[in-house]
Order: C-alpha cells, then structure tokens, then sequence
C-alpha cells in the first residue's frame, strides 16, 4: 500500500519529467517528479500550456458575444460554462427567464454532465490499464453528441444558452429521441458496473491511494465530485438552488469509503457513476413537467448592465464553476473571473503526492478530473 | 537431421568434410523455415489482437487490407522495414543497436524446439523444456540494454522494472513447468505430449488437482513473462509512453514487438504441450499417427488450434483487465505465486509417491479432477451465454464484422482510378 | 447571516466601521490593507463566520484610481453563507500580505494574480508565475498591458499586422449580399 515513506535526506532523487506530451488525455499538463526509485518525493505541476487569455479576450467582447468563447473554458462540459455566465449576466440585469427556458437549461446540463462523466471515467480506466471502458463509454457519448447535434448544431462546443434563455427550441421528436437514449442508457450504466467498477484489480489500484480528508478538500478549495468522495456533503444544485433545480428531486451522492477509506480514489470514481444516475432522474423529470413557452427572455440589443459586480456558481461536471463579473456599465465587461474545479484540483496535487508511486499520480491526476483548458483558461 | 545429411550424402556420394557442409547447409534451412514460420505466427498475432480488440470494443479492427485485412500485418511489417532509422543522439550506439536483437534471438530460438507434430519439430532435444525456458530469458537482458541505452529516464524505468518482472516470474513459471514435468519424467517436448493420453480427460491438466492448479500459475507467470496486461507496467502506455520501447522505431521496434507476439504464441504453445496434450489426436495413438502423413497434419492443426486458443485467452485478457502497479505485481509473485508454486511442486511429488499410477484412487482422483474441470468450463459458458441474453440487442455478435464496404471508396481507391472517375463517383453520391 | 451582518461582525472584531458597498448584483466590504490578513483570520476562524471555502482571489486593476482591487469571495459550508471583501493596494507597487496559512487554495490564487496583476505577495511560500512561462515579461491583465515585441525569438504579430486600439468592437456585420441566379 501507499504508506508516507521516511526518505533519508542524504540518498538521491531522479527527477523525471511528465512532458506536456503524454497519452493520458488530460489536456496539456506537465509534472516535475522527484522520486526515489518508484517512490515520489514531490510532483510539482507546471501549467500555463492551455493559456489563451479568456479573461482578458472577455473585456474586448460584447456581452452576447463572449458567449462562444465561454465553450471553450472547458470543452467537455460546455453547458455548464455557458450557463454559469450567463446566469452571472443575468443576475446583474435581473431579468426573469421564462420556464421553458430554464428546463431546457437543466436538460442540456444534465445531459452534458453525463458527457463529461463519460469521458472521465473512461480516462481513469484507460489511464490504469483497462481500454475497453473508455471505447464503450466513447460509444456510449456518441449518442449524446447526436442528441446535441439536433439541438443546437454542435458536438463539442455548443454555444447553445443565451443570456435570457436558450437560442434553440425543441421539439417532440427531439424529445421522443431523447427518451429513448435514457432508456437505452441507464441499463449502461449497470453494466459498466458490472464490467469495471469493482473489478479487483481496478479497486486495489484506486483504493485508499491519495486519500484526500475533508479538511483538506475544504482548505484547498476542491468542489464537486472531488470534495462530495471526501465526505463533504455539498451540491450547489441542491444548496444552493439555481434555474429549475428547486423543482428537481435527486440525491447527491457522497463518498463513503466503500473499498477504503472516504477521500481515496475509488470513492471519487465510484461518485461519479452514481452521479450519472442522478443526472438520468433529473432529465427525466425535467421531460414530465415540461412546459409551454418562450425559450428566451426579451434582453436589449446593445446589454449594458448597471455597475457592479456578481459571482454565480453552478454546479458542473468538475465543481462549482464560479464567473466573477464586474461591469461598468459599458457594453463589455470590465473584468471576468472563471473560478474552475480543475484549478484546486491541481493545487492539491503538490501536497498529496509526497510518498505515492509513480502509478499513483496517474490514477491520482485522473481520479481528480484535471481538465487543463479549466485549469489554464 | 543427422539422418537426413546422411541420407543425402549417401545419394550424392561425398564423405568427410562434404558431410558436415551438407549438415551445416541443412540446418541454416530449417533455421530459416523457423525464422520465417515463428515470424508468420507473430505477424498473424497483430492482426488477431487487432481484429479481437475490436470485436471486444464494439468496432470492427482492420479490415481493409486484403479480404478481411487478413494482409494487415504484412502491410505493417511493411511500413515498419520503411521507417526511418533513427538512433537517439546521446544513446550508448553499440548496445542501442544490439538490444533488439538479443531479444529476437531469445523468442524466436525458442520456436525450434516447439512440438508443432508429432515430426514437425526442429530440433526434439532431449532437454526441449528446460532449454527453452533458459533460451527465453535472454529477452531480459535485451530489455535491460535497451531501456539503458536509450539514455531516457523513463526508458530506464521500463526497462528495470520489465527486467524485474521477468526474472521474478520465471520463479513460479519454472516451479509449475517442473511439477508437470514430474508426471512425465522425461524432458523432451515430444515425449511430455506422447505420455498424456489422447481425450481430453487424459491431459495432464486434469490428472490431479495440483497439475490443473499448476496450469493457472503456469499462464500467469506466463503472461507476466510477457509483458501483458494486466501485468504491463513496463509499457505502461499512460506513464511511459512506451516504457524500453519509446525510443526505437522501424525495424528495431518491430523486433521488439514481433517479439512480443512470438512468446505469446510460444507461451500458449508450451501450455498447450505440457497441460493439454499437444498434438495428439483422439482415439488414434502416437505410433499409428508416426505413420501417416495424412494424421500427422491433422495433428499439426489440433496443436496449431489448441495455442491460438491460449493465444485468444491472453489477448482477451489484456482488453478486459486494468494493470497492476509495480509493488502489487511483485507482491502477486513472490507472496502468492511462488509459495503456491512450491506447493504444487511438492504435493505432485507427494501425490506420485503415494498414489501409484492406475489404482483405484489414483482413477477417482483423475476423473474427479476432469469432472471438476469439466463443471467450471460448464458454468462459464452458461454464464457467458446469460450475460449475452442480459445484453439483449446491444449485443452484435457479427464476429467477422462486415461492414458494408462502398464499391468505389474514394479514400482506397483514390489513386487507383483516375481523376475523371472519382469525379464521376462524387457526383453519383452527391 | 446576510452579508451585512457579517459585516458587521467583523468591524466589531476588528474594532473599526467597514465600508460596505451595496450596488447591483453582490454587495461587498473594503477591508483596509494594513488589516488583511487580520480580517482573513477572523473571517475563518470565528465560529459563528467560518467562512472556510476561499471560492476565489483575484484581481481587478482601476487604472483610473491608480489602485489594484484585490477581491476575495468566500463561503461557509457549515453556516451556508457567503462573504465578498475587497481590499485596494497601490497599482505603482502593489503588495498585499498572503493569506495562504489561512486558506491553501489561496496558494495557487495568488499566483496567478501575480502573474496577470504582478501583485506580489510576502509569505506566499511558492509565489512565481503559474500560467505564463516564467520569462514573460509584463503582466498581461492590466488594463495598459502592452504586449512584447518577440519571445524567445517568436514574433507575436503577423508580418503587416496592424495593432487596432484597445477596446470593444461595436463594428455594425456588413449585409450579406443577395446571391444572383447561377
């Protein structure tokens, strides 16, 4: 097992360098590993690879049309970062969105969360050795790519909320074929169950490696999936209500120590699929009480906010994913802040890798959910 | 083979220093029929992992080169011999170079001394099993050398821990080889495989629960002599790359991955000699299948199916299970393997000395073992065949996965039809 | 507690009246900088405020105050509350003591306002540049950022680019024109 070793100070170290290249999808990341033989003294991240200026590019663009570059803050789980800012504009206009609008919105984040689950568990399987998960899940996130594809004309990058609302409507058949993907999709997720979850091997790679405590989770600002595994019982969507979640009945569900001890990988991998049965509930819900509408609320052509500021939060695939905005009352804003999962998620890295092995960090950089474009933006 | 220099010394009448010639001469030949034999299993070997591989993912595998992509392997042999030949700058030169060959060397001379037939063996050598036990650990210096000489860290890493691994799994590999070898008492591959019986209840597999518990340790130890998951940390993709291999390229690599393939099917094939009977054919004995050409195929086919059975085993199970980390693995050997391979070895020497062969026990507890194999192959399949009903239509069990193929592909036959045609085609489907 | 009375409960800790802000959107209290970490202390460790999740530092440069914001938004698991302080420090030098013993997260987040702001910050243990290469020069989230000619020997514009003036583009999309008949 992965017990904090004693090192002598006086033997010497390999420094190893996890290059921005390397084939776990992570998105470009490198690590500085000091290790003594397999043991890892201190793996020190270096980021900045992915950094495109999003935050300075949002004070050179309108309000409506920073929207598309918010996909790209984190590709996987685009929904949620175009809702999180415009949920920040929106709180600063204060304009009501209509109904039909905000369980559209729920609709397309909970599908998305799905998609980025789907992702995530397969990079943690692949990154421990297992392939065939990730081809299965890959199949698997086909159909939702084709269900977001008649929604809003994109796979990936969807730029499909618009401050007020969402830009296109749907239709029965749209929702018919929805329906039909959800009964397909949850006997899935059994059997990936049945498949990976608690296969022996997987469960002793993942088990009580890198525990991460609650205080820990808490002090380093990990949200999401990542805190809920450490025993933290926290959702923004059930705390914290936003959009049409007050009407929603899910559970959230926590890490609990099923193979180890609470805050270890397999706790954090083991949320995450039940978090994708949550997220079937709520669509399922959402696609019952569906009601008649506009799927945008009136908002003025030229959008200038009043001064001020605001942070909104949702509660996406990664954590909370906060957008801090201070505008001026001019037509762009004057300062914007992503406030991602990804960031605390490798801070924390730094201060529990003292002591893993080098297949460790693997299980524990994927286990984490690290998206460098969240991380870098 | 010294009858046969004979034989054609004798026909052409030379005597003395021709005979030795000729006797040179002849072995340089089946050496290269060998080579090019142990090369054509291991070629074929991609391509089987890649179209199971597929089959296991849900998606098809190469099927464009030649019917089926049954040329696959050729076309990636191929490419391979194209590549650049490129030598890191700062690697040691001379052991760079040479690594790849210790380790072709070390699989490939191995493939001499398989019992494909019953005739059909190179060379039947009177120590067959232990030579080629000894003949594979060559690999293990190849792979220390090259992991050293690519002047990579993480190379380094690979190739230390592959060295590891694979010294440390010949324990219970040679432990288990040697309990069954006891029930035989020779060596020699050939005579291992004449002494089981024909039916399968005759197996040495099935002859007391401590040679079938000595198969399972054989494969695994067998698998993580192998480098395969769930035991490939040496080659980690997600760590190192590809841990000794990251720095060669082009032919070099491909000794290294041919190699690979190679004791893969020469794994099975020496499970298949010792645990499963061989080449030996039921109801017919070893003498009546001497004399017969015809039986001697027949055999030769059995044998050949039997391996590539333990080959689909070891493929299947390198896309179903994550890798062990590298003190798991270690703890796998030398806690769990090796104490049980000593167990077996001493209670198959324990078994023979009390239970004299053909008494009554000894009928009860081989025919008991059989019955008990045959309940576990039994409960598999029914548990195989209720999953497939549990899948329902999710399932598609088109093994062969045809695809419909468009008869003018532009992305084929691009080249092959000129720029008139394919303008006529993009217009049809447009 | 709404944030007013946290507020409050902090100015009597503290033993001064706090300046607290209430426009559109979140309200928020001006901490003055010789009290930061004493405020951030408070804030976290008082029972009834425990306001243990740092959600975000960052920084906000006010060229026209010649001041550099820098903004905490902080939570409380336990009380459900959430607390906004702001705090000014002078954009010419801008220093602002670390709070990275009170919150770890704060770590990472000062790095990074160091990195776009060049705020720096005495007892962060590890501040350096965390997304941009550790030879950039400038600090590229200031409003008068004006970008390097080359780094490293890459230039960063085009051959015959020409540098368009800061600001936001409010250019009217040119009419698409009618397509004639093929």
């Amino acid at each position: 097992m992965t017990e904090i070793l004693q090192v002598a100070p006086d033997r010497e170290e390999l420094v190893l360098n996890m290059g921005p290249h390397h084939p776990s999808t992570h998105g470009v990341l490198r690590f500085v590993v000091h290790t003594d033989g397999e043991i890892m003294r201190k793996a020190v991240p270096d980021v900045g690879y992915l950094h495109r200026g999003l935050e300075k590019i949002a004070e050179l663009q309108t309000y409506p049309g920073y929207m598309p570059y918010t996909d790209r803050i984190n590709y996987l789980e685009a929904m949620f970062c175009n809702m999180a800012y415009a949920t920040a504009v929106e709180k600063l206009l204060g304009t009501e969105i209509p109904p039909r609008a905000e369980i559209l919105r729920v609709i397309a984040c909970e599908l998305n969360r799905i998609a980025s689950h789907h992702i995530t568990l397969g990079c943690i399987t692949m990154d421990l050795g297992a392939f065939t998960p990730f081809v299965y899940l890959l199949r698997e996130r086909e159909k939702i790519n084709d269900l977001m594809e008649a929604l809003c004309g994109n796979r990936l990058t969807f730029n499909y909320m618009r401050i007020g609302g969402v830009s296109q409507d749907v239709d029965d058949k749209w929702l018919k074929q929805l329906e039909t993907f959800l009964d397909h999709f949850e006997p899935v997720i059994d059997e990936f169950d049945k498949l990976i979850s608690y296969n022996e091997i997987l469960v002793k790679r993942m088990a009580e490696v890198a525990v991460i405590c609650a205080e820990d989770a808490v002090g380093f600002g990990l949200v999401g999936p990542n805190l809920r595994a450490s025993g933290v019982d926290w959702d923004v969507r059930r705390d914290l209500p936003y959009g049409a979640y007050p009407q929603m009945a899910f559970q959230v569900p926590v890490g609990i120590g099923e193979k180890g001890v609470v805050g270890d990988c397999f706790d954090r991998f083991i949320v995450r699929v039940e978090e994708m049965r949550q997220s079937c509930k709520i669509i399922r819900q959402c696609l019952s009480n569906l009601p008649e509408g506009d799927i945008k609320a009136k908002v003025p052509k030229m959008l200038k906010p009043p001064a001020g500021e605001v942070y909104s939060c949702v509660e996406g695939a990664r954590g909370e994913m906060g957008v801090y905005l201070v505008s001026d009352g001019t037509t762009s804003p004057y300062r914007l802040k992503w406030r991602t999962g990804s960031f605390a998620g490798l801070s924390i890295i730094e201060h529990i890798s003292r002591g893993l092995m080098i297949a460790d960090l693997v299980a524990v950089i994927a286990t984490l959910d690290v998206i460098a474009p969240e991380m870098d933006r | 083979m010294e009858q046969l220099s004979n034989y054609i010394a004798d026909y052409f009448e030379l005597s003395g220093l021709a005979r030795e010639i000729i006797f040179a001469v002849l072995i340089l030949v089946v050496a290269a029929v060998v080579f090019i034999v142990a090369l054509t299993i291991s070629g074929l070997l991609t391509l089987a992992e890649r179209r199971v591989a597929g089959r296991i993912q849900s998606r098809v595998g190469p099927n464009r080169v030649g019917p089926l992509g049954l040329l696959q392997w050729l076309a990636d042999g191929l490419k391979l011999i194209m590549k650049e030949d490129i030598v890191p700058a700062a690697s040691d030169g001379p052991m760079f170079r040479l690594a790849p060959y210790l380790v072709v060397v070390g699989v490939f001379a191995a493939f001499v001394s398989v019992p494909f037939g019953q005739l059909l063996i190179a060379a039947d050598l009177n120590v067959g099993i232990i030579y080629l036990l000894a003949i594979t650990s060559l690999v293990t210096v190849g792979v220390l050398m090259s992991g050293w000489a690519s002047n990579n860290k993480w190379s380094l890493l690979g190739g230390i821990r592959a060295a590891a691994q694979i010294v440390s799994y010949e324990v219970p590999s040679a432990l288990a080889v040697l309990s069954v070898v006891l029930l035989s008492v020779t060596l020699s591959m050939s005579d291992i495989i004449a002494a089981q019986g024909s039916w399968p209840w005759a197996w040495y597999l099935f002859h007391n629960p401590f040679a079938f518990l000595a198969f399972f340790l054989y494969f695994t130890a067998a698998i993580a002599e192998g480098n395969r998951t769930p035991f490939d940390l040496p080659e980690a993709e997600s760590e190192l790359v590809s841990g000794y291999n990251t720095e060669y390229s082009g032919m070099r690599f491909a000794g290294f991955f041919l190699g690979e393939f190679a004791n893969i099917y020469l794994m099975s094939a020496i499970a298949t000699t010792l645990f499963f009977g061989g080449w030996q054919i039921p109801t017919v004995t070893p003498e009546q299948q001497a004399a017969s050409w015809g039986l001697q195929i027949i055999g030769l086919l059995i044998f050949v199916a039997k391996a590539s059975l333990g080959c689909f085993v070891v493929i299947w199970l390198r896309w179903t299970f994550p890798r062990l980390r590298v003190d798991q693995l270690m703890s796998v050997c030398y806690r769990y393997l090796v104490p049980l391979a000593f167990l077996c070895l001493l209670a198959n020497a324990v078994y023979l000395l009390v239970v004299p062969a053909g008494t009554l026990i000894d009928q009860i507890i081989h025919y008991g073992t059989a019955a008990l194999g045959g309940l576990v192959a039994l409960i598999f399949f029914w548990r195989v065949l209720h999953h497939i009903r549990s899948v329902g239509d999710r399932l598609n069990l088109n093994v062969l996965a045809r695809g419909k193929k468009l008869r003018f592909d532009p992305s084929i036959q691009a080249r092959r039809y000129g720029r008139f045609r394919r303008k006529k085609f993009m217009k049809e489907t447009n | 507690m709404t944030p007013k009375e946290i507020c409050g409960k902090l100015a009597d800790k503290l033993g001064l009246v706090l300046d607290f802000k209430e426009e559109a959107g979140d309200p928020w209290a001006s901490i003055p900088t010789d009290k930061w970490q004493q405020a951030c202390r408070i804030a976290r460790e008082e029972p009834e405020l425990s306001l243990d999740f740092l959600r975000s530092l960052c920084g906000v440069d006010r060229p026209d105050d010649g001041e550099i914001e820098i903004v905490v938004h902080l939570f409380s698991y336990k009380h459900r509350h959430a607390f906004v302080m702001h705090t000014k420090t002078d954009r010419a030098a801008p220093r602002l003591e670390s709070v990275s013993g009170i919150w770890p997260a704060a770590i990472w987040h000062e790095r990074e306002t160091f990195d776009l702001f060049g705020v720096d910050f005495p007892g962060n243990p590890d501040l350096r540049r965390i997304l941009l290469p550790d030879d950039w020069v400038g600090h590229p989230l200031l409003k008068d950022y004006e970008e390097q000619e080359s780094y490293r020997g890459i230039p960063t514009t085009r051959p015959g680019y020409e540098k368009k003036p800061f600001g936001p583009r409010l250019k009217k999309a040119k009419p698409v024109p009618k397509k004639e008949e093929q």
